[in-house]
């Protein structure tokens, strides 16, 4: 099955990536983390984490930066956008028919994954919150694997341990999430730690939140240390404005989140998450920062969650959808995207058409095949909890097939 | 071999396994300069750097997280926790994510953390500096449990599970840390996890216990002799994977069991034990099996000595046993 726009495997725009010919003059960054050629990055440490870069407006406006920006490079974040809306449009309808236990989709969210993800270089390693995929699929994370998860059958790597939406690709360096809320990010600081301690150099983690996890003991250690031990990662912070029910303002009483990375000593940055183009500049600018040794970055993402939290949640019975709506409507990343690829004669509406037509075909091919896979094997209830079984779990194996037999 | 006593042991055991192998940090609060506050990482810093001799911010979740991260990348973390009680701010990272990540990550990311926590009462330390918290532990999916009672087992047993590839609690008897001192081969001898140690062989009643309590159970070994009682002794050594084979076949030859902890007495570690034993052995049982634990109490201060097993409750127990 063919990937979408991947790092590893080779999208339209990556050998221009690989050769270190794009992004670099279409923001005026070199590889050592100049800061990008915006009015925004003028600004002073407060300034940036109160105000919002904007690349691209919901007028379609766009910076000058975004001229340089090479068609194939905008092209593969379009493409990698509408294959996040086009699997999770699947994958709510296959929750809601009873074929697959649950789901958390990114709708809404898809500029803040992909932009971010493009971002990144395939050496360098992301850990994911629940809205991430996207980014691990756009980075070459098999769609197979993706799938394979979900439905938890025998092809799944983690063989059917976890619910949906927790999926684990090693070749790509994708850790595999957890639900609990910002646990993760302390990890991201210590993989990025170790990439100092190993010397390499020339290498990052990226780490991701929602505006829920920032509340959390975990957020407050990882931007500590990630401050402390100035390691090379990147935290970013998906603000889609509600964790479940709880929104904003009842989360936080700070101004924005981004001033909360600035209470750690770490330079943080408020980016339009709407803006495709506004995410990939930022987030390449901090990525390459890290990766030269010039420290952690956080950077705050500000979206919404036009859908509910998850297949498992009504948003009408606790906010005023019609705030939503806007949203869904004036603000939405992808028609922000195809707006500006239109007008450009980077897409024409047939060349669009084709290819919402053929990841819809990509994702139905899919779940075809899985669906339609075999469970996982008993005897892989008890293997990878230690790298060999102990006695103990071996006689418990025993026990459960003998009551099997 | 030289004389040293348990932190000297672990202090060995660490040089020698940052100098032999790269991927070997060690974090934690005051591990670096300092050394410690109970001197264990004495001259790491100073050998290694301050990239592998971590000095973190004081936040036991931050330590174990950070830990993790380094262990998914390929490194061989050993954090510290400065003292047991102190475990619980990173109780969520041990047993959500340390233990879990080999499995749900179907073997992809193992995640070979030692951690090194001083535990245990009799140091005048109150509440929290004293407390046993192995059963909690002990209880987790993906995690193994390690105490030592020795130098030498100190030493054997950390090298061990500092070659092994996954998560380890290491729990240190610091009532020991310096007053237990033996015979410590100063080169590269490891001892073998999942084992007992039969300390004393005896036909009367079997004594089982680990880390600090195994000076306890000796010491009434000790005094059931002079009374005629011959006990076997046997330190556990290893809680997860624990040694049943050792067990059964000691209480096979005597017939009675007595087991002791200083953690309180319900759930705890004894109770295990306790239930292993009876299922595999109960035609052997000549009398109910004895625990001799601290009390389902907070751990107290001015009278942590009558909250703590001494030798002759322990001999209390094992007279039960002979005479039920």
């Amino acid at each position: 099955m063919s990937g979408g726009p991947s790092v590893r495997a080779g999208p339209e725009g990556a050998a221009e990536r690989a050769a270190g010919t794009s992004g670099d003059s279409a923001q005026g960054a070199g590889r050592r983390g100049r800061p990008p050629a915006h009015p925004y990055f003028a600004g002073t440490d407060e300034e940036k984490a109160r105000g919002l870069f904007q690349l691209v407006g919901e007028d379609g406006a766009a910076h000058p930066l975004v001229d340089a920006m090479p068609r194939a490079l905008a092209r593969d974040l379009y493409r990698g956008m509408v294959r996040i809306r086009v699997i999770d449009a699947r994958m709510m309808a296959l929750q809601r028919q009873g074929r697959i236990g649950f789901y958390g989709e990114a709708l809404g969210q898809e500029a803040a994954v992909v932009g971010s993800a493009a971002a990144t270089q395939p050496e360098d390693w992301l850990v994911p919150a629940l809205r991430e995929a996207g980014a691990g699929l756009y980075r070459g994370m098999p769609l197979d694997a993706y799938v394979a998860q979900i439905f938890g059958n025998d092809r799944d790597v983690s063989r059917g341990r976890q619910m949906p939406c927790h999926p684990c690709d090693r070749d790509t360096n994708y850790v595999v999430m957890s639900s609990c809320v910002a646990s993760q990010i302390p990890h991201a600081v210590g993989i990025a730690h170790a990439m100092t301690v190993e010397g390499r150099g020339g290498r990052m983690c990226i780490g991701y939140m929602g505006d829920g996890g920032t509340s959390t003991s975990d957020f407050h250690a990882a931007l500590n240390f990630a401050g402390v031990l100035q390691a090379p990662v990147v935290l970013a912070c998906q603000n889609n404005q509600w964790a479940i029910s709880t929104p904003g303002e009842a989360q936080t009483a700070a101004e924005t989140i981004a001033l909360k990375g600035l209470g750690y000593g770490l330079e943080s940055l408020r980016v339009d998450g709407n803006d495709v183009m506004a995410v990939y500049v930022a987030t390449r600018y901090a990525a390459q920062k890290a990766r030269a040794g010039g420290g952690p970055t956080f950077l705050e993402f500000l979206t919404y969650r036009v859908s509910a939290h998850s297949s498992s949640d009504d948003p009408s019975r606790y906010r005023d959808e019609t705030i939503t709506e806007a949203w869904r409507t004036r603000r939405d990343p992808i028609q922000r995207a195809r707006a500006l690829l239109e007008g450009r004669g980077w897409l024409s509406p047939s060349e669009d058409d084709a290819l919402w037509a053929e990841l819809e075909e990509e994702i139905r091919a899919a779940v075809g095949v899985h669906e339609r896979a075999g469970q996982p094997a008993l005897d892989s209830l008890f293997e990878d909890v230690y790298e060999q079984p102990t006695w103990l779990l071996r006689e418990q194996r025993e026990l459960l097939n003998a009551k099997g037999a | 071999m030289a004389t040293m006593n348990i932190i000297q042991a672990v202090n060995s055991a660490l040089h020698i396994e940052m100098a032999r192998e790269s991927k070997v940090v060690v974090l934690g609060e005051d591990v670096g300069k300092f050394g410690g506050v109970f001197r264990a990482t004495s001259g790491l810093y100073d050998q290694f750097g301050p990239d592998r001799v971590i000095d973190t911010p004081l936040a036991e979740g931050g330590i174990i997280g950070s830990a993790i991260g380094m262990a998914l990348y390929g490194m061989r973390p050993v954090p510290e926790i400065q003292f047991a009680d102190f475990i619980f701010p990173a109780f969520d990272q041990i047993v959500n994510e340390l233990a879990k990540f080999r499995y749900r990550s179907g073997g992809q990311y193992p995640c070979p953390v030692v951690i090194r926590t001083p535990y245990g009462g009799g140091i005048r330390g109150g509440h929290y500096h004293s407390q046993s918290p192995e059963s909690m532990f002990a209880h987790v999916a993906g995690l193994q449990v390690v105490i030592p009672s020795t130098p030498a087992d100190a030493k054997g047993l950390l090298l061990s599970c500092l070659r092994q590839n996954d998560p380890v609690l290491f729990m240190e008897p610091k009532r020991i840390y310096r007053a237990a001192r033996g015979e410590v081969d100063e080169g590269d001898t490891t001892i073998p996890l999942g084992k007992a140690n039969v300390v004393r062989e005896g036909e009367h009643c079997t004594l089982i216990a680990y880390g600090a309590m195994l000076s306890v159970i000796e010491e009434a070994a000790n005094k059931a002799a002079e009374q005629g009682i011959r006990c076997e002794v046997i330190d556990l050594r290893t809680l997860v994977p624990f040694d049943v084979e050792t067990l059964i076949a000691s209480v096979k030859k005597t017939g009675r069991a007595v087991v002791v902890h200083e953690a309180p007495r319900t759930c705890g570690y004894g109770a295990e034990l306790v239930a292993s034993i009876c299922e595999r052995a109960m035609e052997y049982l000549e009398a109910p099996i004895q625990r001799v634990t601290g009390f389902d109490t907070p751990f107290p201060y001015v009278l942590e000595h009558e909250y703590l097993p001494n030798a002759d409750r322990v001999l209390g127990a094992v007279r039960e046993t002979l005479e039920w």
